[in-house]
């Protein structure tokens, strides 16, 4: 058994509870015993932490490798700027400019450029915090208001953790941020509801899921039994629904002040608790 | 001259598009113009009928041709993303995870073998269409693809085009949720924002930021509180904070189930009549309204 096990939850369209199902399944499994963290991919707008409420003991910033230009050296032939394909670099009138907030960092500028004018700095477009919420550990990034490209900083959350159950609250939609955070995971859990929206966007999730091979399940929320909406959905698709959490004002109230249903609802310990143990198991660790 | 009107959220499921589809009803002769590329779902109560199908490429991306590549490793110690993938089969030694390519070129550029094809992708489509309201301009973003903000500028600028040929008094953009690169995409530019949130304390975190984003880019914003008496009390501190943030609240929407029965019935909610929601959003639409009208006299 690898000591290492990361179950992500997403969901295509946001608002769905996804932090409120990966919250709650890391206090789960901290009360199981599990070495747990918790990581907090949506770092547009990360929320795991009004819920968890951690105790932050280490922040580093993260950037990425933007290009500085040695006027001097520079011979004005303009290679750094075809090879750009963002335009984050262009040769006007024997000046270069440079547009960092469009630079994706591939290092294609300094390598064509023949005069060696072209070196490397790094510029922060976030942050990540770390520190620990009870047992779990817990960790978040934080996108900088402005910056447009969250990937790299989603990839350097990921790369915390711990060496036990990793728990990643991915970001919503179904392009590039997702993809980093849910990339190389074990397992993913797709919390839905089940109305015409959350379905369509289930329906783009579990496509995104499939194409990248990750074995995965869905959670519905705000589950009504007269509703059948998702279940009819599973099972045309043949995805395995692992948990239905109730549509419970109980539940949107705990939420709307920072609270979780597994600590603030009675009843729904229990019903995370199955959630760990069936995800665990389906993640085959 | 046409008002783009764009509705964004930060947070998502705060009700951001069963709204969008409200205003689009009440404005009676506006276009339309779906931005949540990533989970486009304006459409299923808006019911448009396509007209015109387009392919969209959002940049290039690279491919190995195994003919001519020799295993060289060049790329793979070039490509900064770990889009070139080491293969344990023999046949062939790498191969680009189309998943994983950013499309940069680096890796074409240097193969010493030229081996490397590097040209425009498909990564979406995008539409026009007719819906009972007026024009709509939609896109669906293949699965797994990127450059949305991309997808999101070409969806703004044919609707603007439209509208503008046709007259029309205003154009309503359902926005993507967060405040990356497709945020920036939809807000840019536009004449005003309408933010809805929800009265809880991850609404009241998300707007905080949500609103640093607009102010960064100067865009006169006024915001919706979404189902308010879910936390009355929240509803209050939110609108405060906003106020003080330069934003105005426009409008209260009661917690009301018909917004789900609404989409079942793939209606836009103001039109279920009597449902207290339906005479929120009423209400919301025409505050909004006083306000553009009164920005615009002022410049
Ligand atoms: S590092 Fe890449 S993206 Fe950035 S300026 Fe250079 S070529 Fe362009
Ligand atoms: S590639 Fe180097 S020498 Fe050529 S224009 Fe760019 S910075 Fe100047
Ligand atoms: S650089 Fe070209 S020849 Fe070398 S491994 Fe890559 S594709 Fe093959
Ligand atoms: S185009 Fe850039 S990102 Fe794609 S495989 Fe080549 S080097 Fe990597």
């Amino acid at each position: 058994m690898s000591p290492k096990l990361t179950i992500a939850v997403a969901s295509g369209k946001g608002g769905t509870g996804k932090t409120t199902v990966s919250a709650s399944l890391s206090c789960a499994a901290a009360d199981a015993g599990y070495k747990v963290a918790y990581l907090d991919c949506d770092v547009e707008e990360p929320n795991g932490h009004l819920f968890l409420k951690p105790e932050i003991d280490c922040r580093h910033l993260v950037g990425i490798p933007v290009p500085v230009v040695d006027q001097k050296k520079c011979v004005a032939c303009g290679a750094c700027g075809q090879i750009c394909q963002y335009s984050a670099i262009v040769c006007i009138n024997k000046n270069i400019l440079t547009f960092d907030k469009m630079c994706h960092g591939c290092g294609g500028c300094a390598l064509v450029c023949p005069a060696g004018a072209i070196t490397e700095k790094s510029r922060s477009i976030g942050s990540i915090e770390g520190g620990s919420a009870g047992r779990i550990s817990f960790y978040h990034g934080n996108l900088f208001v402005g910056e447009a490209f969250s990937p790299p900083l989603i990839r350097a959350v990921r790369s915390t953790g711990c060496n036990g159950l990793n728990i990643v609250d991915a970001p919503p939609g179904t392009s590039c941020p997702v993809i980093s955070a849910i990339k190389g995971a074990d397992y993913v859990l797709l919390v839905t509801e089940p109305t015409p929206f959350g379905i369509n966007d289930l329906d783009i999730a579990a496509g995104m899921v499939k194409e990248l091979g990750i074995p995965h399940a869905v959670v519905v929320n705000r589950h009504d039994p007269d509703n059948t909406l998702a279940r009819d959905f599973c099972r045309d698709r043949g995805i395995k629904i692992l948990a239905e959490i109730p549509d419970d004002r109980r539940i949107a109230e705990a939420y709307s002040r920072g609270a979780l249903p597994y600590s603030a609802v009675p009843g729904y310990r229990e019903l995370f608790k199955e959630l760990l143990i069936s995800a665990v198991k389906e993640a085959k660790w | 001259m046409v008002k783009e009107i764009t509705v964004i959220s930060g947070k998502g499921g705060t009700g951001k598009t069963s709204l969008a589809a409200s205003l689009v009803s009440l404005a009676e002769n506006t276009a339309v113009a779906d931005c949540d590329v990533d989970a486009a779902d304006l459409h299923l109560v808006l019911n448009p009928r396509v007209e015109q199908v387009n392919d969209f490429s959002g940049g290039k991306s690279s491919a190995i041709i195994p003919d001519k590549c020799t295993g060289c490793g060049k790329c793979h110690e070039l490509c900064r993303f770990g889009a070139v993938v080491k293969n344990t089969d023999q046949k062939t030694v790498f191969t680009i995870d189309p998943i994983a390519c950013e499309g940069c070129g680096v890796c074409s550029y240097f193969c010493p073998e030229k081996a490397i094809e590097f040209k425009q992708a498909v990564n979406g489509q995008w539409f026009i269409s007719s819906t009972r309201y007026g024009p709509m301009v939609h896109a669906k973003l293949g699965i797994a693809q990127e450059n949305s903000g991309k997808l999101v500028s070409l969806v703004r600028s044919q609707v603007k085009i439209i509208a503008e040929e046709k007259g029309l008094p205003y154009i309503i953009v359902d926005g993507p949720p967060g405040i990356g690169c497709p945020v920036i995409a939809s807000v840019t530019g536009t004449d005003c924002v309408l933010i809805v949130t929800e009265p809880t304390l991850s609404g009241q975190h998300d707007l905080e930021r949500v609103v640093e984003l607009i102010n960064f880019f100067k865009i006169p914003a006024y915001l919706c509180i979404n189902k308010f008496d879910i936390n009355p009390e929240m509803s209050d501190i939110i609108e405060k904070k906003a106020m003080a943030a330069g934003v105005k609240v426009v409008g209260r929407v009661h917690y009301d189930r018909n917004v789900t029965g609404a989409q079942v019935k793939k209606l836009p909610v103001v039109e279920m009549p009597n449902t207290p929601a339906a005479a929120d959003v009423r209400t919301m639409w025409s505050n909004l309204l006083q306000e553009i009208t009164a920005a615009t006299k002022v410049s």
